[in-house]
């Protein structure tokens, strides 16, 4: 059989775990393609590469093809996101100065509560906070601004800027910056140059938020669906395998590999068990289930999911609600995964869209094979996101 | 013309002022990677931006360009080798433009040119758009003076019409201000 090789671009980070394990475990092969996996520089570059055909599928930030279809950002090409490659992932951190202050009212950095850090940090600001995320649409900008509008935070001020995490310590240095919301490994990164302490894991904020997407050209999906499966089905394999927390070891070995993340494995191994060093006095903390790859039907693009994102974007940028909600459903491709997915013997939600923040403990929901469990994803103040009526 | 060049390295950032210092007579900025760029680029308000594809803080200007809109400020961009084919693709996209064959000095000539024209292009657009817009404004205020006259004074259109330019002419200023100063009278003693 001929081996079909797909060119796939990434960037370096923990959250990229699905494909590069795809390719380095042997699923790929499995399926009869070979991943030829292209890391970018930067997230604009990944998008444009995706766009203009350089690669047929990326590793993207979730809210990325769903400002495309709103019409927000440069580039105007239909994206699909075809499944969710991780859930959950960020960390929120400080710069050394805020740490400080933070400290001197007696804050006990305890990595858990979302609401008691943005009081925190209300606290302690005497002008508005600047932070730093990576890209100006991405779930880091989502979740702070969930977080922070309507925390005591929002009346000193606050400031989103983009800033890309390699620059981060150089941004909280000159003080062009003051806190940072990142992906896994730059929190822990920050946190061994002593450039910050960790505040939040980004599911104190929301539970069960789709952090990256497998991202295709729509028109390659309609023209390419038998490797478009080929590749579903590989990435899933490798999600459901890494999952495995015993296998996680490995995992970050592979990852620390210098064509990949080339970090040591022990700064990629603490996402990976939730084990985090928070501060550079060494305080340990213990996150369950900071990143997930698998379990909860993680991997399943709920609509729900877009919707959630297209209706924050539109309320920001002055779009209109309801349109973009429904723009945004078409982007979520939950009837490709499906479609793709049925070879695998994997079972399937019932429904393609919920309640997004109804879940407070694992829940058994109806599927097509019976039941399936889902996962917590409420969000920290408790508010319920209902796609259709809001 | 104020040009930004987003470039780390110094040999090649000098290399790359002096091809522009070559082609024209330009106003040159070079910035490294900054944690601040995207600030210090907009301080400059430049016309054009040069980066390499490959320089990791583009996304930063991608922050820049949402908050101008994305036609207002060019950002020409240099693709290396590899990614040569998004060259085309990018340019017919009107996202910016892209050359093959990275931050080669003698490729910047060319690089700049589309870039310009685009700029041009737009600005032209642009400047046509508020003209008609103008123009149509000015009608609706003649229009309302022609009207007011004629109502006031018992004129036919073309009379009324005559009146204004008579005025205008004998004032030395244009019909649609006599107009407006008409129409903004009579807005007052009614």
């Amino acid at each position: 059989m001929k081996t079909v090789t797909l060119p796939v671009a990434y960037v370096p980070l923990v959250d990229a775990a699905p494909l590069i394990v795809a390719c380095e475990m042997g699923f790929a092969h499995e399926e009869g393609i070979e991943l030829d996996l292209v890391a970018a520089p930067s997230w604009s570059s990944v998008r444009d590469m995706l766009a203009f055909g350089r690669v047929d599928a990326a590793h993207l930030l979730s809210p990325v093809p769903v400002a495309m279809a709103l019409g927000l950002g440069g580039v105007a090409r239909p994206l699909a996101a075809v499944s969710v490659l991780s859930v959950n992932g960020n960390v929120i951190g400080v710069g050394p100065a805020l740490e400080a202050r933070l400290r001197g009212i007696g804050y006990t950095f305890d990595f858990a509560d979302a609401a008691g850090a943005a009081a925190a940090l209300a606290r302690v600001a005497d002008r508005p906070l600047v932070f730093g995320v990576p890209f100006p649409f991405s779930m880091h900008v989502e979740l702070l601004h969930y977080w922070l509008e309507a925390s005591n935070l929002s009346r000193v001020g606050f400031e989103v800027r983009t800033v890309p995490p390699p620059l981060m310590a150089q941004a909280l240095a000159a003080g062009d910056v003051d806190a940072f919301c990142v992906g896994e490994p730059w929190g822990s990164v920050a946190v061994e140059k002593c450039s910050g302490a960790l505040l939040l894991p980004g599911k104190a904020i929301w539970a069960f938020a789709p952090e990256k997407v497998l991202a295709v050209r729509t028109d390659w999906a309609e023209t390419e669906p038998h490797l478009l499966g080929k590749l579903m089905r590989a990435v899933w394999r490798a999600g459901r395998w890494l999952n495995a927390p015993e296998r996680r070891t490995s995992v970050a070995e592979i990852l620390s590999k210098k064509a990949y993340l080339d970090l040591p494995s022990e700064v990629i191994d603490r996402a990976l068990t939730g084990h985090f060093t928070v501060s550079g006095q060494g305080e340990q903390r213990q996150v369950e289930g900071f990143i997930e790859f698998h379990d909860g039907v993680a991997n399943f693009p709920w609509r729900s999911q877009a919707k959630w994102i297209a209706h924050r974007l539109a309320t920001r940028y002055g779009l209109d609600p309801a349109t973009a909600r429904a723009k945004a459903g078409e982007v979520f491709r939950s009837d490709i995964y499906r479609r793709e997915m049925s070879a695998t013997h994997v079972d399937f939600p019932g429904a393609s869209e919920k309640l997004e923040g109804s879940i407070r403990q694992a829940t058994a929901v109806a599927s097509q094979k019976g039941q399936l469990s889902l996962l917590p994803d409420a969000f920290f103040d408790g508010r319920i996101f209902d796609p259709d009526k809001v | 013309m104020t040009i930004v060049v987003v470039e780390e390295d110094r040999d090649r950032a000098i290399a790359i002022v002096d091809a522009l210092h070559a082609s024209g007579s330009y106003d040159v900025h070079v910035i490294g990677n900054h944690s601040s760029l995207a600030r210090r680029i907009a301080a400059l308000a430049p016309d054009v931006v040069l980066i390499d594809i490959d320089n990791p803080t583009r996304d930063m200007l991608e922050e820049l360009t949402l908050a101008s809109g994305p036609l207002e400020r060019p950002v020409a961009m240099f693709v290396s080798g590899a990614a040569g084919g998004l060259a085309r693709e990018a340019v017919e996209a009107g996202l910016s433009a892209y050359v093959v064959d990275g931050l080669k000095p003698e490729r910047l000539k060319p690089v700049l040119d589309a870039a310009i024209a685009r700029f041009q292009i737009v600005r032209q657009m642009r400047s046509e758009l508020a003209e008609t817009r103008r123009a149509l404004e000015e009608r609706k205020v003649i229009d309302r003076a022609k009207g007011l006259l004629m109502k006031a004074r018992g004129l036919q259109e073309e009379e009324a019409y005559a009146l204004l330019r008579k005025a205008a002419m004998d004032q030395g200023r244009r019909v649609a201000e006599v107009a407006e100063a008409l129409v903004t009278a009579s807005g007052l003693l009614s």
